[in-house]
């Protein structure tokens, strides 16, 4: 009884600072995460449902989806072979120049999406450096599909890179080392021990950059053209429809890139409930 | 297995200098020095996951640094067990079985009859299901020791196999590796920090220092007999010192030898004295030092003397047997006469401190000699 009544008064202001922090973080969340999400379905279903299928099933949304869709589809498998390389590079070996893949790495998250766009102009516009050379063979790079895979696989270059080095680096290469002592091939090696061990990071690392690849608006702004039903993806579809004070037509196609998002995270949070286990075995000691 | 020249170098200093070493068929062998010493360096060489900058180990006749690490047939137990974090202790067993080529590939009941088996080996049978986070240090170290097996190696390397363990677990674990390695005659080295593990353990230690090594020898041998400086202060205790040459002796103040075995030229000398080699002296007639008593440390069955030398201005260790602390009436603060029975001594030139291996003297008291393993007469006191 003594304790009890000795650990009430320290208790009771505790526990109303502990409730307090907790609300004002579910109020940040609400005013600047889930009331806007609620405002892009809502804006979207203003005249109805079938105004807002119709809107989506326009032939030039529907080029946007399939646009966005190939383009993440590209950029993403991209970043993922070059994101597993550069983290194994830089987690396993000493080399010359390893710092400076290290900032090289990251400068799509330091550099403006636009600037990224912009060189790209640069670069392949006509009036660019190679401009003259690919008319002349008549490649397109800027203002068609190739230039969008480009700039979004620069802008979302640093995401699985990034979320690998660290967990590669803390990791070590012992197991690798286990496993080629064992008898282990090369691919072995890589597919039964170095994959499994990184599998968790590499999908967040996907997850997130397929987000970024879907979502990603200012450089392919730059390099698209904004050449309707050819070169605007869903970013770019949303912004034109608004710029025509088209709102309800560009919440639909909000709306669609909002709903992916929540997939995303809908599958993230399934796939951690699903291997609980699988992930309480990978904790940090586990090694 | 001969090893023969090794020398890698890295960035500033050499990991091995030289190295040779020659390992016969089921011999325990281990690679004893200090963190830095090259010896997990030799290790991963052996192990195929470092290359040397010269020379060249040869194992049943051929040229072993010319196959890749999996064609090694070594097995290899890390300190941080380095397990697959991902795979059940049973899974990790099989590892080494799962990844040949399907023509030497074990069948699907041999494996897990084999992984069985293992398991019992290492007394773990109950745990085959979980995962390496699931189990404490001392088991992850016997799935490891299992999972190295299960190859069927010609050749066991082990890097601080107990480095990571708590002193109780690292004892029994040590027990078990020498039982298994005597049912087994599989030729193992092990590398080590912790002398009293290389001498309980192995059948020889080779003291690494400086990327060199500087004996290879029976524990017992390495002991008795240590051959350098390093060895004298790396293997077991000892207390230094140091002696000038005046006379036609050798002498550290009231303290003196006859003539030593070398040629003129050489001012001084460094000694080195097991604590169990310094005694009372009872012999008046004899030189000695002047020493008070100043602790006396119970330390199980042995008691360290702390004896404090006024004119060295140095404390010398000696030790004696815990049982006859009550009968040789020693109590702190009283003045001794002691001197060594026992002393191994280098010496060096005038003006460089660097001691010369190579004229090192083994010197023992006349009275000493008979006895291998020399004990001072008791009752130390008489007085």
């Amino acid at each position: 009884m003594n304790t009890i009544a000795l650990s009430r008064p320290g208790a009771r202001p505790r526990r109303m600072v502990h409730a307090a922090l907790v609300l004002v973080a579910m109020a940040f969340l609400l005013v600047f995460l889930l009331f806007p999400l609620a405002v892009v379905f809502a804006e979207g279903l203003r005249q109805g449902v079938a105004a807002y299928l119709a809107s989506i099933a326009q032939p030039e949304a529907r080029a946007a989806i399939l646009l966005t869709l190939l383009v993440a589809g590209i950029a993403v498998p991209l970043n993922l072979v070059f994101g597993v390389t550069a983290a194994w590079l830089m987690a396993r070996f000493q080399f010359a120049g390893k710092a400076l893949l290290g900032t090289i790495i990251d400068i799509p998250f330091s550099v403006s999406p636009v600037i990224s766009g912009l060189i790209y102009v640069l670069m392949f516009g006509a009036q660019g450096w190679f401009g003259p050379w690919l008319e002349a063979h008549g490649i397109r790079i800027v203002f068609a599909m190739p230039g969008l895979v480009l700039a979004t696989v620069f802008v979302t270059l640093p995401f699985v890179a990034r979320e690998l080095i660290p967990l590669m680096q803390s990791q070590g290469a012992e197991e690798d080392e286990a496993a080629r002592v064992l008898g282990a091939s090369g691919w072995q090696m890589f597919f039964r021990v170095t994959l499994p061990n990184i599998r968790w990071a590499l999908l967040y690392g996907v997850l997130l950059c397929n987000a970024r690849a879907m979502g990603e608006f200012g450089a392919v702004s730059v390099v698209s053209g904004h050449i309707r039903g050819l070169t605007t993806t869903m970013p770019l579809e949303v912004e034109m429809r608004y710029n025509e004070y088209d709102y309800v037509g560009a919440f639909a196609v909000a709306s669609l890139l909002a709903l992916l998002a929540l997939v995303t995270l809908a599958i993230k949070s399934l796939l951690e409930w699903r291997y609980a286990d699988a992930l309480a075995a990978h904790a940090p000691g586990g090694h | 297995m001969q090893i023969s020249n090794l020398t890698r170098r890295f960035t500033g200093f050499a990991a091995l200098d030289h190295v040779s070493l020659s390992i016969a068929p089921d011999e325990f062998v281990a690679l004893l020095g200090p963190s830095g010493s090259g010896k997990t360096t030799l290790l991963r060489i052996l192990a195929g996951l470092d290359y040397p900058d010269g020379g060249s180990v040869e194992h049943e006749g051929t040229d072993f640094l010319a196959a890749p690490a999996r064609k090694r047939n070594v097995g290899l137990v890390f300190q941080h067990y380095a397990l697959f974090r991902h795979l059940s202790v049973r899974e990790n067993i099989a590892f080494g079985l799962r990844v040949r080529p399907w023509r030497k590939r074990p069948r699907r009941r041999e494996i897990t009859e084999r992984v069985r088996q293992l398991l019992r080996r290492v007394q773990l049978e109950e745990h085959g299901d979980r995962y390496p986070a699931q189990l404490s240090g001392g088991q992850r170290q016997r799935v490891a020791l299992a999972r190295a097996l299960a190859v069927e190696p010609g050749l066991l390397l082990l890097d601080e196999p107990f480095g990571a363990l708590d002193a109780q677990v690292r004892v029994t674990l040590r027990r078990w590796l020498r039982e298994l390695h005597d049912e087994s005659r599989l030729t193992t080295i092990f590398v080590t920090h912790d002398q009293e593990e290389a001498l309980e353990l192995a059948d020889r230690i080779a003291v690494m220092n400086k990327g060199r090594i500087e004996q290879v020898d029976t524990p017992e041998a390495l002991y008795q007999h240590p051959a350098t400086p390093f060895v004298c202060e790396f293997i077991g205790k000892v207390s230094k010192v140091p002696l000038l040459y005046r006379h036609g002796r050798l002498a550290a103040s009231e303290w003196s030898l006859p003539k030593p075995p070398w040629a003129d030229g050489y001012a001084a000398a460094m000694a080195y004295i097991r604590p169990e080699h310094l005694c009372v002296e009872h012999d008046e007639t004899r030189p000695a030092w002047n020493a008070r008593l100043r602790h006396i440390y119970l330390a199980g069955s042995v008691t360290h003397l702390d004896l404090h030398v006024a004119s060295l201005d140095h404390s010398l260790e000696a030790d004696i047997a815990s049982e006859e602390l009550a009968s040789l009436g020693l109590r702190p603060g009283m003045d001794l006469r002691i001197s060594p029975r026992r002393a191994i001594i280098f010496p060096h030139r005038h003006g460089n401190s660097d001691l010369i291996s190579e004229l090192r003297w083994e010197w023992r008291d006349a009275r000493d000699e008979g006895a291998e393993a020399s004990t001072c007469p008791t009752p130390i006191l008489s007085t």
